[in-house]
């Protein structure tokens, strides 16, 4: 830990810099996985293989896909955030379209009934009601994004992951140790945070 | 106010090898509540929410006022009628205020007629505005939940209420109890209603008129009492003599009373 004693401000800019990108990365990677969840919720038939092929990307190992993605974007933010917006769509959509298919379908059907149009269906009961579950995917995609953003240390110099990359090529275990310890303290706290919104959302 | 006719109704779900419902006629006068009575599976949901289009017609014609159903722009329609399921379908993330208030939102009533409405409604159900408004549908009993569904079916005062075995799935006591409210609540807002349901005792309880169906067909349309005097069919006759007969004319005593004490 002395490393992190003796380093307060580098390690806190660092953790700023992995913060923001894991931050900017989910949103991005939101706006594609709510309407892709959507999508593929109003068409069953089609969702199985959306999520199977999205699936498929997610068990790349990350270290392979940014190699490639820095072979096409080069050394820098880009492969990293790319990496990043591509792993989360597989978490993010398959709990989209899990949260819709998980509504009440009394709810919907008295929602249709009552006089709304489709489009209020969704906005007014669906999206509601699938929100916590919707949450849930965000939760564990901002975890594990937190985890694969270390990588950015070594193919952007960006985030924690420089303290561990750095660390490992001087061999400074000090320096391996305060950004991991101070990666996993992001995952737990973003954790703990997410939870509580999710559960201000639930209905029951 | 309002009529309800249907006329040579016939559906086919897609993939299906024979009618849900075959050649179905019959009218559900202005004000009168009409029982939708027989076996599960028999067609009569499938008939009801024709209605309301929920459900698409191969052939024949469902009017309202005389109006042709598929003529009406079904968001609309829908909001005229009233619906209620047995599955209640109360919107879990809103209060007991907001699901009342749903139809009339949608139809633009200004907040403070629409808060107005709410708590009359409330009343009118038999639970406290002051209590209930705020309550989320989890924290109603399975008999509050289904009076709340009701409520909210008839806030935006519909020409017409289709209920879908709305009491199938509250206890006895509770059931008896709803049931003695629907009909001073359908005495009182004198709004024509089509009821399903496969119990016979309900429907010899509530109804002005029975239509009674097998299989997507109808087997007779009859007052209760005609059912028993003059059963059109050897099903009809097996029908209204399951069970204690007695009992049931018993209730149909009850029912003529209790309309003669809401006119």
């Amino acid at each position: 830990m002395s490393y992190l004693a003796s380093h307060p401000l580098r390690v806190a800019t660092l953790l700023g810099g992995h913060v923001e990108i894991v931050a900017v990365a989910l949103a991005v990677a939101l706006l594609i996985a709510v309407p892709l969840g959507l999508f593929a919720a109003r068409r069953p038939r089609l969702s199985p293989w959306l999520l199977g092929t999205l699936g498929a990307i997610y068990t790349i190992p990350s270290l392979a896909l940014l190699a490639v993605l820095v072979r096409a974007f080069g050394l820098g933010f880009a492969p990293i955030f790319v990496a990043l917006v591509v792993y989360a769509q597989f978490m993010l959509a398959r709990n989209v379209v899990a949260g819709i298919a998980g509504v009440d379908p009394a709810q919907v059907d008295a929602a249709r009934g009552l006089g709304m149009s489709p489009l209020q269906v969704l906005l007014r009961v669906e999206f509601p009601q699938a929100l916590p579950v919707m949450i849930g995917g965000v939760r564990i995609a901002a975890i594990a994004m937190i985890a694969i953003a270390t990588l950015g240390g070594y193919v952007g110099g960006v985030g924690l992951g420089v303290l561990i990359f750095n660390g490992l090529t001087l061999h400074q275990p000090q320096m391996i140790v305060a950004g991991s310890v101070t990666a996993s303290a992001l995952a737990v706290a973003v954790d703990a945070l997410l939870r509580l919104v999710e559960r201000r959302f639930a209905t029951a | 106010m309002s009529s309800i006719t249907f006329d040579g109704v016939t559906v086919r779900y897609p993939g299906a090898e024979s009618d849900a419902v075959e050649n179905v006629s019959f009218e559900c006068d202005d004000g009168e509540l009409v029982v939708l009575l027989g076996p599960s599976g028999c067609g009569k949901s499938t008939l009801l929410r024709t209605v309301n289009r929920l459900v698409p017609l191969a052939a024949g014609r469902v009017r309202i006022d005389g109006n042709d159903v598929n003529a009406l722009d079904a968001v609309e329609l829908r909001r005229s009628v009233g619906y209620v399921i047995q599955a209640v379908g109360l919107f879990a993330h809103m209060t007991v205020a907001q699901n009342v208030a749903v139809v009339p939102s949608l139809r633009g009533w200004s907040r403070d007629e629409t808060a107005r409405r709410v708590d009359e409604l409330l009343r009118m159900i038999g639970l406290d505005p002051a209590a209930y408004r705020d309550r989320r549908p989890s924290r109603l009993s399975g008999g509050e939940a289904q009076r709340v569904g009701v409520a909210r079916a008839i806030a935006a005062r519909p020409r017409a209420l289709l209920m879908d075995e709305p009491f199938g799935a509250v206890d006895a006591i509770v059931r008896t109890a709803l049931q003695r409210e629907l009909v001073r609540i359908v005495a009182e807002l004198h709004t024509t209603t089509l009821f399903v349901t496969h119990d016979m005792d309900e429907a010899f309880r509530l109804a002005d008129r029975i239509v009674v169906m097998r299989s997507g067909r109808v087997e007779q349309v009859a007052r209760p009492q005609e059912l028993f005097e003059r059963p059109a069919t050897e099903y009809v006759r097996d029908l209204v003599h399951a069970g204690d007969d007695v009992y049931r004319r018993y209730f149909m005593r009850g029912r003529a009373l209790l309309r003669g004490l809401a006119e």
